[in-house]
Formats: C-alpha cells, sequence, structure tokens
C-alpha cells in the first residue's frame, strides 16, 4: 500500500530510557512536519545545584541519570578537581577507568540485548525469546551474562553499579578487595566468548541508514572514555575546556529537551563517533577477535551504532582483564586535598551514548553556576532529521510498520530522555 | 460451563494466566535508576519471573503493553503535572496493589527539588512550567493516590524490593509459602 497523505503519531517509544515521542504529517508522499518530542518532565538539576557544597555535588548530578550515572558522578568530579586543581593519582585514574568500563559492558549489554535485539530477531521483547530456538536460547543467556559482568565490576570499584558510592573528589570512600577483583575476574572470562557472538550478531544485522554527518568524540593515545582532546570526523581537534563555544545550544519549542549544533550543524556523538575516530587503537585481542566488523568503519550507517557499542562491549572487556590480571592489590589512598577554593572546572568524558559536557563554576567550595550538555540532547537534532528520510523510505508500508521503523531508528540512537530533560534553558524565542 | 475438549485447554490456560502475578511496572519523573536496578536484578531472577509474572505493562522491556486488570503496578518516580496524576489515577483504578518504588515516588525528592526552590528561581522556571503545563509542586505518589507497599532508596532498595515481590506473590497465591522460603530473599 502506498501512503500519500496520513498523519501518524508514535506517543510513547519503547525500549528506550525515558519518554519520547514523534508526531509526523505526510502529504503527496512528502514528509511536510515532523517532531520529535523528549518528553521527560525537568528535574532542574542546573538550578538546584547552585549554594551547594562541592563536596554533594558529584552525587546529586548522578541523579540525572539512572542508566549511565556513573558518567555524570566521574565528569561531575573531573569537573570539580578542575576548577579547584587537584591532580587524581595514577590509582585513582586506573580504578576509574575499570569504572567506567563496568558501565559501559552494562549499559550497552542492556541496549544491545533488552532494547535491540527483539528488533534483530523479530520479537517485540526480550520476553518472547524463543529458547527452544538455539540461537535466542544462546543470546538471552548471553544478555545476563554480559550485564553481570559489567555490573559486578562496578560494584567491585564503585560499590554499585547506580549511583556508586565509593567515588569522591580527590579519590574515593572505599577500596576493592580482593573476592570482589576476583568475581569480576571471573565474571569478564565468562562474558567474553558472549561478547564475540554479540559483535557477530550485530555484525550481520542489514539494517541500514546513511547519514552524511560529523561525528565528535573524545580522542587520546589510547581508547580512553575519560580523556584527551575532542575531535570531529571533519577534521578538528578541540581542547575539551573549549568545546561548548563549538556547540551552538538550539531551543527547540515541543521538546522538553535541549538540541545542540557542531559548527551549525547536526552531528553525531556515541559508540559510532567513537569507533570512526579511534577504532585503531581499540585492545589487540578485540581487534583481532572483531577483526571483519572492523572492517565496516568509518561507517556512516546510523545503525552501526550497535555494532560499535558491542565492539566496546568486547573492548572493554580485554581492557579490564589485562588491567586485573596484572594487577590485584589496590591499596587505600587518601583522598587529595584542594589546593584552592575557588574556580572554573570543565568535565568532558565520554558517557555510554557520546560526549558528556559538565561545568561548574565555584566559589569558597559552593557551586555558583552549572553548565551540563549531555549526548541525546547532541544527537537529538540529526535523530529528528534523519526521521523525515526514514519515514519518507518506509511510504510503501503499513502504518503500523512505519511505526515500528520509527522505533527501530530512535533505538539505534540509544537515546537517554532523562538526561537530555535535565534541564532546559530558559529563554524562549 | 463448556464442552469437554475446548474446557480441558481453556481450564490449561486459566491455571496458566492464575498461576502467574499480573504487573506493570511504571516510571514518571525520575532517572529511572530503580528501572535499572530491576534489569539487572533480571540477571539472576529473569527465568524465575518468566515463569512467576506476567508483565502486562512494562515500556522499558516491550511494545505492546496493555493496561488492564493488574494484580501489582510498581510505579517509580514523582508526579509532576495533572496529566501524570491523571495517568497514576488510571493505574491505580486498574491494579489491586500499587507499590512505590524508589525514592522519587516514596519521597518525591530529588525529583521534588523544585518545590524548595526560593522565588528568584520558581520565576526563572516559570516559563518551562507553563509551556509544558506543569504542576505547582512536584508529589510523590501518596500525595496522588492510596499505596500499597513501598520500597525506598535512591536507587531503590533490592532486596527490600525482592521482599515486596515475593510478600505479593504469596499474597495473591502465586507461589506458596515454602517456596517463598526457598527463594533468593535475604533474611528468610
Amino acid at each position: 500500500m502506498h501512503n500519500s497523505n496520513f498523519d501518524l503519531s508514535v506517543e510513547e517509544i519503547s525500549k528506550i530510557e525515558g519518554t519520547a515521542g514523534m508526531q509526523v504529517k505526510v502529504r503527496e508522499g512528502k514528509v511536510e512536519d515532523l517532531k520529535l518530542s523528549l518528553s521527560d518532565y525537568k528535574r532542574f538539576y542546573t538550578q538546584a545545584i547552585r549554594g551547594k557544597p562541592i563536596s554533594g555535588v558529584p552525587q546529586l548530578l548522578a541523579r540525572i541519570c539512572g542508566t549511565c550515572s556513573n558518567a555524570h558522578l566521574l565528569c561531575s568530579i573531573q569537573s570539580v578537581e578542575k576548577a579547584i586543581a587537584i591532580l587524581p593519582s595514577k590509582q585513582t585514574k586506573l580504578i576509574r577507568r575499570l569504572i567506567t568500563n563496568g558501565l559501559m559492558i552494562r549499559d550497552h549489554g542492556l541496549h544491545l540485548y533488552v532494547f535491540s535485539l527483539p528488533d534483530v530477531l523479530g520479537r517485540d521483547s526480550i520476553l518472547e525469546f524463543d529458547e527452544s530456538n538455539e540461537l535466542e536460547h544462546q543470546l538471552l543467556h548471553d544478555t545476563f551474562t554480559v550485564k553481570a559482568a559489567g555490573n559486578q565490576l562496578s560494584i567491585a570499584f564503585g560499590g554499585r553499579s547506580v549511583h556508586a558510592p565509593y567515588p569522591m573528589i580527590g579519590g574515593f570512600t572505599q577500596f576493592p578487595q580482593r573476592e570482589e577483583i576476583e568475581k569480576s575476574l571471573k565474571l569478564l572470562r565468562k562474558a567474553r566468548p558472549a561478547a564475540v557472538r554479540l559483535v557477530q550478531v550485530f555484525s550481520d544485522c542489514q539494517f541500514e541508514f546513511l547519514d552524511e554527518t560529523t561525528f565528535v568524540a573524545l580522542k587520546a593515545g589510547d581508547y580512553n572514555f575519560l580523556e584527551g582532546d575532542v575531535a570531529a570526523s571533519s577534521g578538528e581537534m578541540i581542547p575539551e575546556s573549549q568545546l561548548r563555544e563549538h556547540l551552538e545550544h538550539t531551543v527547540i519549542p515541543y521538546s522538553q529537551a535541549s538540541g545542540y549544533k557542531f559548527k551549525g550543524s547536526a552531528y553525531m556523538v556515541g559508540a559510532l563517533a567513537r569507533i570512526n575516530l579511534s577504532k585503531d587503537l581499540l585492545h589487540p585481542n578485540t581487534k583481532r577477535d572483531a577483526g571483519q566488523a572492523l572492517e565496516k568503519f568509518p561507517s556512516k550507517n546510523v545503525f552501526h551504532n550497535n555494532l560499535a557499542q558491542a565492539i566496546e562491549v568486547l573492548h572493554c572487556i580485554d581492557e579490564s582483564l589485562e588491567l586485573l590480571e596484572n594487577r590485584k592489590e589496590f591499596p587505600p589512598e587518601a583522598p587529595l586535598a584542594a589546593a584552592q577554593s575557588d574556580g572554573i572546572g570543565v568535565g568532558v568524558i565520554e558517557a555510554p551514548r557520546g560526549l558528556l559536557y559538565h561545568r561548574l563554576e565555584i566559589k569558597d567550595r559552593k557551586v555558583v553556576s552549572a553548565e551540563i550538555a549531555v549526548p541525546t540532547g547532541q544527537n537529538q537534532i540529526s535523530m529528528e532529521k534523519n526521521l523525515v528520510g526514514v519515514v519518507e523510505g518506509n511510504l510503501d508500508k503499513e502504518k503500523e510498520q512505519i511505526s515500528f521503523e520509527i522505533e527501530k531508528f530512535v533505538r539505534a540512537y540509544d537515546p537517554c530522555i532523562s538526561c537530555a530533560t535535565h534541564f532546559l534553558k530558559i529563554k524562549w524565542t | 460451563m463448556w464442552k469437554k475438549a475446548e474446557g480441558i485447554r481453556m481450564t490449561e490456560e486459566i491455571q496458566d494466566l492464575q498461576k502467574k502475578l499480573r504487573i506493570g511496572w511504571f516510571s514518571f519523573t525520575c532517572c529511572e535508576d530503580s528501572t535499572i536496578m530491576m534489569t539487572e536484578l533480571m540477571n539472576d531472577h529473569f527465568f524465575e519471573w518468566k515463569r512467576l509474572l506476567d508483565i502486562r505493562h512494562a515500556k522499558v522491556l516491550k511494545t505492546k503493553n496493555n493496561l488492564d486488570s493488574l494484580d501489582v503496578a510498581f510505579v517509580e518516580g514523582a508526579i509532576s503535572s495533572d496529566a501524570q496524576a491523571e495517568k497514576l489515577k488510571k493505574i491505580r483504578s486498574v491494579s489491586k496493589k500499587l507499590v512505590a518504588i524508589g525514592s522519587c515516588a516514596v519521597t518525591g525528592f530529588p525529583s521534588a527539588q523544585r518545590n524548595l526552590f526560593d522565588q528568584a528561581t520558581k520565576a526563572e522556571i516559570q516559563p518551562i512550567l507553563d509551556r509544558f503545563r506543569y504542576a505547582d509542586k512536584v508529589l510523590k505518589l501518596d500525595e496522588v493516590v492510596p499505596v500499597d507497599a513501598v520500597v525506598p532508596g535512591c536507587p531503590m532498595d533490592t532486596d527490600i524490593f525482592l521482599e515486596v515481590l515475593n510478600q505479593m506473590l504469596t499474597e495473591f497465591g502465586i507461589i506458596p509459602f515454602r517456596e517463598r522460603n526457598s527463594l533468593d530473599v535475604p533474611g528468610t
């Protein structure tokens, strides 16, 4: 059936973090109007944080997001430490790296197995996977093996996979116990073959939507989620403290979230951007076992964000295994004290969904002002723009199928609406 | 009643329905941290839950959801608007029990932090509240509907959640008391 005139509304896109909807108006075979609205209600963190003592800032800002809370935690610690001139120790950096690896394994695991894999297998939900089917049975068990490994790594080094209690400004409140490290190693080894299978599944997946866009991610001397400069596929390298000057804040009147443009255009952040820009820096064992899948990058296929996430799961397992096989002791260190009580600090890290920016202005160890830019806000304009193409490319299908294609496409970005609606710029035009 | 052959099949279907707890999982204004903790509990409990739970509504797990008669609604998040309050009342009206999940549902906070803003900050955010029809105050769940049980924590305390879930499974006759004891519940 060819649909040349219709209105379609997807009220609540399922299997994503938070609430987003989409309305489209098609006339004479063209999308006349399309609105993607991120519709979670705001909690006004950037207002609430003003005047608060810095010691409580990381744990409060972690509450912006449930799934990537540890990314907000580490990014706000980074911004506070830069503002008050604390240089974290080598061990602190290593533990933060392991917490981040745990986050990536667990968060990508949730997205790939629970949100996106049903699309690949033609099921509505992981609850419908057929255990008598060999592949579905295997992937169902892999789901919990991989997620459990990431969860355990986060527990061992952060105390919990959500709102981790151990990390603090200047160091940690508690340090990993030997038995927790051994348990992490055991689960990571068990998860590795599952991660290799996951790469294969998403490498074989034929979903395609090509986007000529700019990819933006942190880039360092190694495959690093916490340090580096901001690199763009168009060639720029920007020090992280200057990132905000290159982002153009864009008010989207019908969305509860802020959108951003990079140098005036839509752009994409996330695993696809990271692999496109830094695939040569992946762990050698990951390169060996994801070899053919890696040949697809650099890629302009938005659905390869899923494959890029799967490769990152494998990389984070490989890197964590190497780090923990070579180091079993993490002796307690006293948290480092601040050299100053005033300053402006910019923290930029790679959250699971992409570039995360926290800027804090601090005076007398209290917050004067805060600005936060999250990955989903940065991807919002790209998502909406490309949805026009998704709808127009599926006009020969029934409405229900078009709705499914829309949801499947949005899921490929792995949006997190809780993050995106944490605050809003106040000025409406 | 019904014909014999058909009757056997229908009886099995009814028994199949009767042996599962009909639940929904809903999120309002929050960071959905308890949803994440729930999906992490699935690492150890998925196959047991698949046997015992009929998950009728969980947007985080599936697209095809039914808001019909529920035994238990698990609700996380605070209530930011009249539209959310109406949706919560609808959920309450089709659920025999309603459990508040996590700090925002149980206490309102931190989602309710705007309730404590000074006048200047309130004036600053007012255009947003007006544009998207926010309520004047963010409410915890029991300020809108009766709540039967609570699982506090930010994120929710998973031990308490498992305890409440097993209480519900026992109360609705899904599992006998002895099986409840055999499940992985702290303190049993």
